[in-house]
C-alpha cells in the first residue's frame, strides 16, 4: 500500500452505509430547527428555568439573530458553584464559538465533535444567522431516519436486480422488457418509460444512463400513442454493455424524417399540443440521449425506431 | 434550496403533505411543453408549469425533476396527486404565473436549470 489516500475497491466495499449517509446527508436535514436561544442580558437563572422547561442541556446566546456565545449545564454548574446564578448569561456564556454551516455535509460536523470537545454546534446560514442546532443526537436520529427509508423496498429490489447479470452465465446475457403502447392512451403515456428507467436503475445503472433512456424512450412511447394508427410496440434488450430500444408500428410511417428530425417541427394537432405534446422535439430529443438511432418507415409496413446507448463509453 | 423555501417563495400550497421534502432542489425550469422539459432541464430542478395532467408527473420523474409547480392557480386532481404520492415526488399550486414565480425564484438565487439549445445545430 503505498498511497494511503486511494481507496481499494475493496476497502470501498468496506465502508458502510452509515459512512456514506454522513457525506450525502446535510447538516440542515438532520439538525434541531427550533431552537431555544438565550439572550446576553438575561440573568443565569433564567437560562436554568428555560433549560429545565424545555429539557435541554444547554443552548445558543444571540444577538439580532447572530450567535454570541453558548451556555451549557456545565457554564450553570460554575455559576452555582460561585453562588452567582443571578448573574447575566453573559458572564458565564462560552464565547469561544465552534460553529458549523447548514449546507456543510454531516461528516463535517461528525469530525468537529472528534476533534473539539463541544456537546451542541450552532449551526449557521450563509448569512451567518443561526438556522439550528446540532447534537450527536441529532446525528444519529437522522443518520437512523435516512437508514430506515433506504432499507425500503426499493433498494432490496435494486440489490437483489443489480446482482441478476452476475448470477446467470451465458455466452451472452440479456434482459427483454416488452410494452404494447395502446393510441390515444394519454392516460397512462409515460408510464412504460417510468417502469423501464427503473428497472435500469435496479439493475445497477448509473443515474445519467437511465435519464437518458428514459427521455428517448418516453419520447417514443409518445409518438406511438399520438401519431401511429393502432399504436404499438416498446421493446428493450438490456446488455452488461448496451442497451438497444425499440418502437415500432404498423403505420401510417412517417413521410418526411428529414423534416421530422428538424427541431419544432411537427405533425400534432391542436388537441395534442393542448396536452403539451407534439412540441416538434420528440425525434431531436431522442438523437441528443442515444449513441445511436436508427429509423426505418414506410407507408406499408409502418415505423421502426431503433435506439442504441451503449453502457462503456459516457456520453456528455 | 430547500422544497419547502422554493414553495414559499412561490406563493405555493403544498398539496402532498406526506412526502419527502428533504432533498434540496438546485435550480428551476419553466415550461408547458414536456418535450422542451426533457430537452433541457437539467436534473434535481423544480419544474414550474402551467400544464396539469399526468404526463407533467411521469415527465418529471424521466427527467430527476425534484419538485412541481403547478403555476396559474391549477389545481391538479387526484390522479396526478395520487402518481406523485407513489413516487414521493412533491407537489404544489401557486396562484402566480410562470414569469412572476420564475422571477422570484431567481431573484432569491435559485438559478436557471435549463439548458441552451443550439439554434443552427451542425450536424
Amino acid at each position: 500500500m503505498s498511497d494511503q489516500a486511494t481507496l481499494s475497491d475493496n476497502d470501498a466495499g468496506m465502508i458502510t452505509r452509515v459512512e456514506e449517509l454522513g457525506y450525502e446527508l446535510k447538516i440542515s436535514q438532520v439538525m434541531t430547527t427550533n431552537v431555544v436561544t438565550f439572550s446576553p442580558d438575561m440573568t443565569m437563572l433564567e437560562a436554568l428555568n428555560l433549560i429545565q422547561h424545555h429539557r435541554i442541556s444547554g443552548a445558543p446566546v444571540t444577538m439580532n439573530g447572530e450567535v454570541v456565545g453558548i451556555v451549557s449545564t456545565e457554564d450553570l454548574i460554575r455559576a452555582l458553584r460561585d453562588g452567582r446564578i443571578d448573574r447575566k448569561v453573559s458572564d458565564y456564556m462560552s464565547k469561544n464559538l465552534i460553529t458549523a454551516k447548514a449546507t456543510d455535509k454531516v461528516v463535517e460536523a461528525l469530525r468537529i465533535f472528534a476533534k473539539k470537545n463541544v456537546g451542541r454546534l450552532p449551526i449557521l446560514d450563509e448569512n451567518n444567522k443561526l438556522v439550528g442546532l446540532l447534537t450527536k443526537g441529532d446525528i444519529t436520529n437522522g443518520l437512523l431516519d435516512a437508514l430506515q427509508r433506504d432499507y425500503q423496498a426499493e433498494e432490496v429490489k435494486r440489490y437483489r436486480a443489480s446482482h441478476l447479470f452476475e448470477d446467470i452465465e451465458s455466452d451472452r446475457t440479456s434482459l427483454i422488457l416488452r410494452y404494447r403502447i395502446i393510441k390515444d392512451d394519454f392516460l397512462h403515456g409515460g408510464a412504460a418509460s417510468n417502469h423501464i428507467k427503473r428497472a435500469l436503475l435496479r439493475l445497477g445503472a448509473d443515474r445519467q444512463v437511465a435519464r437518458r433512456c428514459g427521455i428517448a424512450v418516453y419520447e417514443a412511447e409518445m409518438n406511438l400513442i399520438i401519431h401511429t394508427n393502432n399504436g404499438g410496440f416498446l421493446r428493450v434488450e438490456i446488455e452488461p454493455h448496451k442497451i438497444t430500444m425499440e418502437a415500432y408500428d404498423d403505420g401510417p410511417g412517417i413521410d418526411d424524417v428529414e423534416k421530422a428530425l428538424t427541431p419544432g417541427f411537427s405533425t400534432a394537432s391542436e388537441e395534442v399540443r393542448n396536452k403539451g405534446f407534439g412540441a416538434g422535439m420528440g425525434l431531436v430529443n431522442i438523437r441528443a440521449c442515444v449513441d445511436e438511432m436508427t429509423i426505418k418507415t414506410s407507408k406499408e409496413s409502418g415505423t421502426n425506431l431503433y435506439m442504441t446507448i451503449y453502457l462503456d463509453k459516457p456520453k456528455n | 434550496m430547500k422544497v419547502t423555501e422554493v414553495i414559499a417563495i412561490s406563493k405555493g400550497t403544498l398539496l402532498t403533505p406526506d412526502v419527502n421534502l428533504d432533498r434540496e432542489i438546485q435550480g428551476g425550469f419553466s415550461g408547458d411543453l414536456m418535450s422542451d422539459v426533457l430537452a433541457s432541464v437539467q436534473a434535481e430542478a423544480v419544474l414550474i408549469t402551467g400544464l396539469c395532467n399526468p404526463q407533467v408527473v411521469r415527465t418529471a420523474l424521466i427527467a430527476d425533476v425534484r419538485l412541481i409547480i403547478f403555476a396559474r392557480g391549477k389545481k391538479p386532481g387526484e390522479d396526478i396527486l395520487n402518481l406523485a404520492i407513489d413516487e414521493n415526488l412533491p407537489i404544489a399550486a401557486s396562484p402566480l404565473g410562470l414569469y412572476e414565480i420564475s422571477g422570484r425564484l431567481t431573484q432569491a438565487g435559485l438559478p436557471s436549470y435549463e439548458m441552451e439549445m443550439n439554434l443552427f445545430p451542425k450536424d
